[in-house]
């Protein structure tokens, strides 16, 4: 169970959050504008990395924010967490 | 017999404590201190089971959590009844009772054992290749490998003990208290870090404790001396705490693991009373000390598996901490040093070694000269091939092993035992450092696997570290734990060591015998009675992978999860296909190490505590009048209220009946309630639901539904606009969290610029829902002040009020077609309202009603419920909704999925009515829906979703999607069911009241 660092209230246990999919997926400001293939994209296409994934994760049971973790899915390290909006400080 | 086999001399043996115990039936005696195993042993009993597939007896083999054969069911017949206990870790007490597993009608009497004769035509895959056809032989077999397989009964009354869970942070976790251990918690605790240190047996010290020979010593003082004057100290360390009888069950990422603390099942029965018997602690360590030591590897040879046969090191446990003899006449089979120690043992208690049988030609090591000096024949370069007696093993016969111990030369020689001690060299226990992640490299002088890569902040010290010799040992400890903790002192100044053993081993993974391996029974897996033969015969299959050949040969797959046999599987394996060890890897440790208790896993939670349950502020208003209850999400909500004897049916009729002709009454205080304040508010509600919000005044409600991004119904409710910036959003009962969940996410991810503030209140408000064509006048008397006329107070609008001075939000909204009201009142005023609204109804039949009727009601006209009506597969165009998408907005979660080539299809599955042809049947819920029967196969066109008979309309109704169902109104269908096809046809979803002349009848 990892121990993930919620930027909001600091340290807390995985069973506080909840995962919620690949991070850095803007929402078409114009989704009209978009043919079904490109709508379909942003619905439906999520990368599933073996390896460095930037994911979205909420402290659903404490401050309730939103953030973004990066971490490696071979071995569960967590490189870094960072607020919305912010760019992600590794690579 | 047994007289002779118990010396008294073992402190940590109680002799003036004597217990008895029933194994099998039969009483026997041992003393407090025992393990169930050490009693029997000392007993003169080795046979305690029988092997899973031939039924072979099978003997005591070690003295500890790697033990193979001897798991029996333990507390026979009780609510306590536990099976695939290992004997070897039982603590006796007082009224134990136990008894073989896996033999029947009795261990020494087995009629499974047939299968051993049956072997040659029980090979590898046995199982796999034969019982799988012809099929309908199954029937056959099953009766007859039901019969004699099985690992125990399970209980089947509850459990009467109480278990508990507890979290544990601490600084460093060590795991294993043997010598390393101790060592390595002192060095922590004195260091000034919060230490918790564990082992899974009853005392401290590991196998050094009982380690009183001239040949180990520490600072010129026995080894075990000097272990018990490092206990003694540390068990003084404020910072250290220490729990015996825990042991490690997984070692999961982060520094978190789980471990199983024992408390009572040492003691009477009569002595647990009350008492917690197991806690499962959830430890979080900053840093993780793994001191779990290695396990004896047993030797591969003909006929290895016979009661008697014993792990070497087990024989010196059992004699130096029990002071229990496990044989007269004992013979030692050994590739490494170890052997000499347990020689030692016997020596100095005058047991008789008839010998001691040394693959290795040369041995150049103190102890062994002193073996030698007490005139023990050793058989040096010397092999085991085959072993004689049935229930126990009688004799040995031995012969040279070739030079490069593939084959057996010379003559055969024939020596009486009655017990033989084997070794093997050990194996460090790897477990739980691969469970947290941790990569092992492969050591070729001594053929081990140890820790390599660290994927957290732990190490691992001692022989679980590759650490065999006891110089290694302490010196590594010191330097490491130094390193790790990252401490100037270590708080030992010298520690001097004297060892009369050497490293030196000669592996053979399999030995030979004058017989071809096609007639040798060498096993690798006593449980599963998987043999070498059997291991070559997967790769000669064409098997290559260990985790196949394991799962094919069913080795390392017993409850001993392969701690003893693994290594030699890996071995022969790659002897065999000619590869070098470590390139096949390992096979993967799971947790649990050690098995789990079910109690220990669940913890309180049992009983009324095995979910969390929700009661609304009126819950004992029902409980008190009668109400059957229903699990909607985690909220207990009144069902139905059955009268006299009414069953649930009559009830809901009865109930439906009264809220159309007079007044229903409903608690809706489940429904999700979301505050949503700011000056965005009115554009937020404008994005998430699909119709338009910015025209909405203050003072009024709206019908909202929701969609996900995918244009899927998600969630639907009522909202009103409190104020300019001010709403309150209601949800579906079950939908509650997960609509807030999302509404925070798009606010948080997607449009942080809009002023927007969300908070639940669903707890904070009861609702009471009072319907009917007298609704009107009871909620007059119960909110006096109010005004009510529709030109005041018209369908769908709000009014703040007053009702004993008590604030409320009183909404015109109805779910049911009626005229109706839902009072909203500060939660702990739920009840007394809901009582007034009673009283004030009395005159006119007011008739509470449960959720049943309240799905009825709805259904009458065609309201759909989220979750029931819908699978998260329609649209609301599916759900012929159309007037509720608006057109004119640019976007709303869900627009632009609405016009996907999938959603705009003309056969989508599409909400309908359903009327039956009898106007009694009722319709399953659930039910397929087809048109034509005589067509095969036949084309499923859509389910039931809900379905009553309505009192009101005094005829069945039924709500369903169907393929293009929107443009087959009128159409005949059929429902087909197990004994009748039901015709229906399809109808308009709204059954009454289309005109909604109920909801604006002036009253
Ligand atoms: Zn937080």
């Amino acid at each position: 169970m990892f121990l993930i660092n919620c930027p909001f209230c600091g340290e807390r246990e995985q069973s506080e959050f909840k995962a919620g999919g690949e991070a850095h997926i803007v929402r078409p400001k114009q989704p009209t504008e978009l043919s079904d293939d490109e709508w379909a994209e942003y619905l439906f296409m999520r990368k599933n990395i073996k390896g460095v994934q930037f994911e979205r994760w909420n402290h659903v049971h404490g401050c309730r924010k939103w953030f973004n973790m990066v971490r490696d899915t071979s071995n569960d390290q967590i490189k870094a967490v960072y607020k919305m909006g912010e760019k992600p400080p590794v690579k | 017999m047994s007289n002779n086999l118990r010396f008294k001399t073992s402190k940590f043996i109680d002799e003036t404590y004597r217990v008895s115990f029933k194994f099998n039936n039969k009483t026997y005696f041992g003393f407090k201190g025992d393990t169930l195993a050490s009693a029997l042993l000392a007993n003169g009993i080795h046979l305690v089971g029988r092997s899973f597939k031939y039924h072979r007896p099978r003997g005591i083999m070690t003295s500890g959590s790697e033990e193979p054969n001897a798991i029996i069911q333990l507390h026979d017949n009780s609510s306590r009844t536990e099976p695939n206990v290992r004997a070897t870790e039982v603590e006796i007490y007082e009224g134990l009772v136990a008894s073989s597993q896996n033999c029947w009608p009795s261990v020494n009497f087995d009629i499974g054992g047939i299968n051993n004769l049956l072997s040659p035509i029980l090979p590898a895959g046995f199982y796999y290749k034969t019982f799988m056809w012809p099929a309908s032989f199954w029937e056959k077999y099953e009766y007859f490998i039901r019969k004699s397989a099985g690992l125990g009964k399970s209980p089947k009354v509850a459990d009467p003990d109480i278990y508990e869970h507890k979290y544990i942070h601490c600084d460093v976790l060590v795991i294993g208290a043997g010598i390393s251990g101790i060592m390595a918690a002192k060095m922590a605790a004195k260091n000034g870090f919060k230490t918790l240190l564990v082992d899974e047996k009853s005392y401290l010290g590991g196998s050094s404790i009982y380690d009183n020979s001239e040949f180990s010593k520490i600072n010129n003082q026995i080894t075990s001396s000097w272990l018990e004057k490092e206990i003694n100290e540390i068990s003084k360390l404020e910072n250290l705490e220490i729990k015996i009888r825990t042991s490690v069950a997984a070692f999961h990422g982060y520094n978190f693991l789980l471990a199983r603390e024992n408390l009572t099942d040492h003691l009477p029965i009569n002595q647990r009373e009350n008492k917690v018997r197991q806690r499962l602690l959830k430890i979080r360590a900053k840093k993780v000390i793994t001191a779990t030591g290695s396990i004896e590897r047993p030797l591969i040879f003909h006929n290895n598996d016979r009661p008697g046969i014993m792990l070497s090191s087990a024989i010196k446990r059992y004699i130096d901490l029990y002071g229990v003899a496990c044989g007269e006449n004992n013979i030692l089979f050994t590739n490494n040093d170890t052997a000499y120690e347990t020689a030692m043992s016997l020596i100095q208690r005058g047991i008789k070694i008839n010998a001691i049988i040394d693959n290795r030609e040369q041995i150049d090591s103190k102890i062994s000269y002193e073996v030698e000096k007490n005139n023990i024949k050793i058989y040096k370069g010397y092999t085991v091939v085959d072993t004689y007696g049935y229930r126990r093993i009688n004799k040995i016969s031995i012969m040279k092993l070739s030079k490069d111990g593939q084959t057996v030369i010379g003559d055969k020689t024939k020596l009486n035992c009655d017990c033989l001690g084997v070794s093997g060299g050990w194996t460090p226990a790897v477990h739980l450092f691969t469970q947290s992640g941790g990569k092992l490299k492969f050591r070729e002088e001594d053929q081990v696997f140890i820790p390599n890569v660290y994927p957290s902040d732990q190490i691992s010290i001692g022989s679980c570290n590759g650490d065999f010799g006891l110089e290694e040992i302490i010196k590594n400890t010191l330097s490491s734990i130094k390193k790790f903790l990252d401490i100037d002192n270590s708080e030992y100044k010298t520690v001097e060591t004297i060892s009369g053993l050497n490293q030196s081993k000669r592996n053979i993974w399999l030995l030979p015998s004058d017989k071809s391996i096609g007639k040798t029974k060498s096993f690798v897996d006593y449980q599963n009675d998987a043999t070498a033969k059997d291991i070559k015969l997967a790769l000669r299959e064409g098997f290559r992978s260990i985790e196949h050949v394991k799962r094919y040969t069913t080795t390392g797959m017993g409850t001993d999860q392969g701690k003893l046999g693994n290594m030699h599987a890996l071995g022969i394996i790659s002897e065999t296909a000619g590869t070098k060890m470590g390139e096949h890897g390992t096979t993967t440790f799971r947790p649990p190490y050690t098995p789990l208790t079910f109690g220990t896993i669940v913890g309180r939670n049992v009983g009324e505590f095995f979910d969390i349950f929700r009661r609304t502020p009126i819950h004992d208003w029902h409980v008190a009048n009668n109400a059957e209850f229903e699990n909607v999400g985690q909220w207990k909500r009144a069902w139905y209220y059955p009268k006299d004897n009414e069953n649930m049916h009559q009830a809901v009729q009865r109930e439906s009946k009264a809220a159309r002709d007079s007044a229903g009454i409903l608690d809706a205080s489940t429904l999700g309630k979301i505050d949503i304040q700011g000056t965005d508010a009115s554009e937020f509600l404008n994005r998430v639901y699909t119709n338009a919000w910015s025209k909405l005044a203050i003072g009024k409600c709206r019908y909202g539904l929701m969609l996900n991004e995918d244009g899927m119904v998600y969630d639907d409710g009522v909202t009103t606009r409190l104020g300019e910036n001010h709403y309150i959003m209601t949800t579906t009962t079950g939908g509650a969290a997960n609509v807030l969940g999302k509404l925070e996410d798009y606010l948080q991810t997607e449009w942080p610029e809009l002023d927007v503030y969300l908070s639940s209140v669903t707890d904070h408000f009861a609702t009471i829902s009072v319907c009917g064509p007298n609704s009107k006048k009871i909620v007059s008397k119960v909110v006096p002040d109010l005004d009510l006329s529709d030109e005041k107070f018209p369908h769908m609008s709000f009014k703040n009020s007053k009702i004993d001075n008590i604030k409320c939000r009183i909404m015109r909204i109805s779910f049911t077609g009626e005229h109706s009201y839902e009072i909203n009142i500060q939660a702990n005023f739920g009840k007394s309202v809901w009582e007034k609204c009673m009283e004030a109804g009395k005159d006119f039949n007011i008739t509470p009603y449960g959720t049943e009727t309240m799905h009825l009601l709805r259904a009458e006209k065609g309201f759909i419920i989220v979750g029931q009506d819908t699978d998260a597969t329609l649209t609301p165009i599916d759900l012929q909704m159309d007037w509720i998408v608006s057109k004119k907005k640019y976007d709303f979660i869900g627009k632009r999925s609405l016009y996907r080539s999938d959603t705009i299809r003309e056969d989508r599955k599409q909400l309908v009515g359903l009327l039956t042809e009898n106007p009694e049947e009722v319709l399953e819920e659930g039910a397929q829906i087809v048109a034509d029967i005589k067509k095969s196969p036949i084309e499923m066109l859509g389910h039931v979703t809900s379905s009553y008979y309505s009192p009101n309309l005094k005829k069945s109704i039924a709500l369903g999607v169907v393929k293009g169902g929107k443009n087959m109104l009128g159409q005949k269908l059929i429902i087909p069911m197990e004994n009748k096809n039901i015709n229906v046809t399809v109808a308009d979803p709204v059954f009454l009241d289309k005109e909604g002349e109920r909801l604006n009848a002036k009253l």
